[in-house]
């Protein structure tokens, strides 16, 4: 047995912590003392400026003097090491403490880089590194409104935003001619100041400062060396680290020509006694300023003190982050330095995204990236590059937008691959952790670490669990709701087996509880898909979102708008009129909504019968703009009367919407027809887009525009009516068949096994032999169309709903409109208290709330 | 103070709410009717999250043992028992005693049940 070593670590900042933890994990008895510096223990120094936006140095701790107690770690605070007596193996602090060692870890880090520039050593010229440092910053923010940082590289832009979040006017000084030259090429550089300038931080790149002196407006002024200067009441260096490497040089260690501690890899210094690690330490000639490969050096000298053969072979400086709120990624080769190297560059200027991959000349290799704004493809982009693997064909399809089937499959990766970098967890660790019986995040993530450091792999992580739980045949649970222990496609499963026509029947035969807001309607909608029941039918009322129910859409202040059907957006002038004369004897707001029909605002509950006997007596039917269902077909005006078209669109138009008008569905259905290529009715956004062309019609499928937009597919092409028309049925019962709740098609499609080659099985091969049935089922929903609001007119029972009270014919006070361009809007809040001060409430009577009371006022 | 006679029994909605005027407030009134159970439950019809009197018309059901009436306009969930807001404890509606009797559906100022505002 070997004797118990001495091992003294000089540094606890977060690679000498992760050292210490590190060792005595592997080494219970290891007789351990650290020499700390600052007046507290390790703290998370990557996310220091989460200090100044209410994150405590509680909150930004590693670890606290009871852990080390705990684990029986000798520790002494503020403790400043002297001198390094090699020869007896001894330590010498500035209080004259000794401690004999013998292994010695340096793990001293570095400190922030001054320049020699006249005027640097003035009280409000302060440097971001430690918890101290941000305590200075803060007092004298408090005595400052304008703020510099002097460095553009990525802490410089972390101590901007501690500045900004501070509360100055905050400016940042670059001598290079972009931001963050080392890990953005110049156009990424570019789009990165642009998007920082607009979040309110000026930006000065190409400008060395050579003095700083005594300002006119502000306390200093910077004077740059082509006659221009800048005005601040503070200056924050952070032009870069220099390691702290004076102990090592004085008792005679080697260091590098710049400064860093000489490591083999090893991490042993040129004393085999000794070893550095983290930014102090210089590894072929090479500095390290991120904390992974600090972390790595930490294991590796574990490793050589618990008789491990692990070495130091480098490091990835890929990083992701978000710097003042701006997404930024950096992997590998961003500057494209490989010779033959290839780049592909995808910007957009508007959303300001701006993303380049750099690829070996052949093609089959990724070597670097840069992204700035939008950093949703690192992840991806870095397993390729970290793992060699061959690119697909296309590889710019990593980076256009919309291209999550390219993404890399969490499956496909190698067990080898790092999925967490910062702890060095490959995916066989999660896999490995998975077998030990792990088997949620949470658990791999205290077990493996994995996502516990900077947390940029934090979906990565999840992919490749859900992707193993998957393999692994363990069921992913996707019940509905409490109330139901089922999917929605297994609810209507059950339902169309059983024969089952209510709510209650389904409840008390596969569920629990008294349902909630999420499974009612959901089952509403799987009844009239079903069984297409008036949808205020006595037992099916209580399923219904207040907009089924009262087959109008609310707004915010309780009022209704009112969309009649305007199949192909296809219109009369007498129905327009109808429409116009509406709007005006009930003093509705009117507006034209982007599937071209006419929306009338601010109807009161009590209001909706009377306009809709108007509507439906004039020929109106709903429009279902309430439901989850066919919304609109939109059309352009095609062959008819277009120059261009070659096909009757809005015949066509109208014939479907009349079709699947009514049609409950999974989520809204939004159609269109164009008349010819030039696709004015942009078919190629909605859920089923048709397009003419000479020879009939090519039909376009699982489009969407809206918050995430989708390129419809083009599912089949030159139909014939009848066969257009037999695949839509298809198409549309096979999806409200297995969608889940509230997915829209477009992501249906992304989610069904096989995508879009299995939809054209079912569908167009009728490989499952569902296809009759499938038509036979939209069949019986066609011929069962009702207009719901012309059932509601002919139902007193139903119609007793519509008022605002069931003991009084008021309308509701709260609901109080305004004038603006020469329509109604609701008032505001303000608006009504003003209102409410000069008349009392409770002496209004209704008729005392002409919509123009408040214009008069004002 | 006195019970107050709102409505007929047929004027409320299974599993829904109705709406009733009552000493100049605005009242939700809620009847469940689910699997041998019929209850009846008042509280205020203004939805303070949202700003707008539209609870009458949520949708009625329950999250664990609480019943619920889930906010039409933001989807909230307030305990037609308490009054409390699931997802905001700190907004509290008011509760009003309901009862049936002779077919008529009544309503009484509640005070005691105020007390899980302090909860």
């Amino acid at each position: 047995m070997q004797q118990t070593k001495h091992i003294l670590v000089i540094g606890n900042g977060m690679v000498g912590h992760h050292f210490v933890e590190q060792l005595r994990a592997k080494d219970p008895q290891a007789n351990i003392t650290v020499l700390c510096g600052e007046v507290r223990l390790a703290y998370d120094r990557v996310h220091l400026s989460g200090y100044f936006s209410g994150t405590s140095a509680e909150q930004l701790a590693l670890t606290t003097e009871e852990a080390y107690q705990a684990a029986n770690i000798q520790y002494r605070l503020n403790c400043w090491v002297e001198q390094i007596d090699r020869d007896q193996q001894l330590v010498i602090t500035r209080q004259g403490g000794q401690f004999y060692y013998d292994k010695l870890v340096l793990a001293t880090g570095s400190y922030a880089f001054v320049p020699p520039i006249p005027g640097n050593e003035q009280p409000h010229c302060l440097v971001y590194r430690t918890l101290q440092d941000l305590d200075a910053i803060a007092q004298s923010a408090a005595q400052s409104k304008v703020g510099v940082v002097i460095g553009g590289g990525l802490l410089g832009l972390e101590a901007a935003n501690a500045l900004k979040q501070l509360g100055l006017q905050t400016h940042v000084v670059e001598f290079a001619p972009q931001l963050m030259a080392v890990q953005l090429d110049q156009a990424g550089g570019q789009m990165l100041s642009q998007k920082i300038t607009e979040l309110g931080v000026q930006v000065h790149t190409g400008k060395a400062t050579q003095a700083i002196v005594a300002g006119a407006e502000c306390r200093y002024q910077l004077q740059f060396a082509d006659g221009e200067s800048l005005e601040t009441d503070l200056v924050l260096f952070s032009a870069g680290i220099r390691p702290y490497d004076q102990l090592a040089r004085s008792c005679g260690l080697a260091v590098g020509d710049r400064g860093g501690i000489v490591v083999n890899d090893q991490c042993q210094t040129s004393d085999p006694h000794i070893y550095a690690i983290g930014e102090c330490a210089l590894w072929q000639q090479k500095i390290f300023g991120l904390v992974a490969p600090g972390y790595q050096m930490a294991r590796v000298v574990v490793s050589q003190l618990t008789a491990g053969g692990l070495s130091f072979t480098g490091a990835d400086m890929s990083t992701k982050l978000k710097l003042l709120g701006v997404e930024v990624g950096s992997i590998g080769d961003a500057h494209a330095r490989t010779p033959g190297a290839l780049s592909y560059v995808f910007t957009d200027p508007r959303a300001q995204v701006y993303k380049k991959m750099v690829v070996s000349k052949d093609g089959k290799r990724l070597l670097g990236a840069v992204l700035v704004g939008d950093t949703s493809n690192y992840d991806s982009l870095l397993q390729y590059a970290l793992n060699d693997m061959l690119l697909p064909k296309q590889p710019e399809q990593l980076i256009l937008p919309a291209a999550s089937g390219a993404a890399v499959a969490a499956l496909t990766l190698p067990n080898s691959a790092t999925i967490c970098s910062c702890h060095n967890v490959a995916k066989g660790d999660i896999v490995a952790a998975m077998d030990s019986g792990c088997c949620d995040l949470a658990s791999i993530k205290s077990c493996t670490k994995a996502s516990t450091g900077c947390g940029g792999c934090t979906a990565l992580l999840k992919s490749v669990v859900d992707d193993e739980l998957k393999s692994r045949g363990v069921e992913v649970k996707n019940h509905l709701c409490e109330h139901f222990a089922y999917s929605r496609q297994e609810l209507l499963h059950l339902v169309q087996v059983g024969g089952i026509k209510t709510f209650a029947e389904l409840l008390s035969r596969h569920g629990q509880g008294l349902g909630c807001d999420i499974c009612k309607p959901t089952v509403g909608s799987i009844l009239a898909s079903s069984w297409n029941d008036y949808v205020l039918k006595k037992p099916h009322v209580g399923l219904q979102d207040t907009n089924d129910t009262f087959l109008a859409n609310m707004q915010k202040d309780g009022s209704y708008s009112v969309v009649p059907r305007i199949a192909g957006g296809e219109i009369t002038a007498e129905k327009l009129l109808v429409i116009g004369q509406v709007a005006l004897d009930f003093n509705l707001y009117t507006k034209i909504t982007g599937g071209q029909r006419i929306d009338l605002f601010g109807a009161r509950l009590e209001q909706l019968p009377a306009i809709w006997q108007r509507l439906v007596d004039a020929g109106f039917e709903t429009g279902h703009a309430y439901g989850k269902s066919l919304r609109t077909v939109k059309s352009c005006v095609g062959s008819t009367w277009c120059r261009y078209g070659v096909q009757d669109s809005v015949g066509q138009a109208i014939a479907i919407e009349n079709r699947y008008k009514g049609l409950r569905a999974p989520h809204k259905i939004k159609m269109a027809v164009s008349g010819c290529t030039r696709e004015c009715a942009e078919a190629q956004s909605k859920d089923i887009g048709i397009i003419a062309t000479e020879n009939g019609w090519n039909l376009y499928v699982c489009g969407n525009g809206g918050m995430r937009p989708r390129h419809a597919d083009l599912f089949a092409t030159d139909l014939d009516t009848d066969t257009l028309i037999r695949y839509i049925d298809r198409i549309l019962m096979f999806y409200i068949k297995t969608a889940d709740r509230l997915q829209r098609t477009s992501v249906w499609l992304e989610k069904l096994d096989g995508g879009l080659e299995y939809l054209r099985q079912v569908i167009i091969d009728d490989q499952l032999g569902i296809a009759q049935e499938l038509e036979n089922q939209m069949a019986a929903l066609v011929n069962t169309y009702a207009c719901e609001w012309q059932a509601t007119l002919d139902d007193p029972q139903a119609l007793k709903r519509f008022r605002q009270f069931v003991n009084s014919p008021q309308p509701d006070p709260n609901i109080v409109f305004v004038e603006e361009r020469a329509q109604i809007r609701p008032a505001t809040a303000e608006e009504k208290r003003r209102w409410q001060q000069q008349i009392p409430v409770t002496q209004l009577s209704t008729s005392e709330l002409p919509a123009t009371a408040l214009v008069e006022e004002k | 103070m006195a019970w107050t006679d709102i409505c007929a029994y047929e004027d409320l909605v299974e599993n829904s709410g109705i709406c009733a005027l009552f000493n100049g407030c605005q009242v939700a009134v809620f009847l469940l009717q689910q699997q041998g159970r019929q209850e009846l439950y008042a509280i205020g019809n203004y939805d303070p999250v949202g700003g707008a009197n539209v609870l009458s018309r949520g949708i009625v059901g329950s999250v664990g043992e609480q019943i619920v009436v889930a906010s039409p306009l933001y989807k909230q969930h307030f305990n037609l028992s308490t009054g409390q807001c699931l997802e905001q404890p700190e907004v509290v509606l008011p509760v009003y005693a309901v009862k049936l009797q002779h077919g008529r559906v009544w309503l009484h100022a509640q005070q005691q049940k105020q007390q899980a505002s302090a909860a």
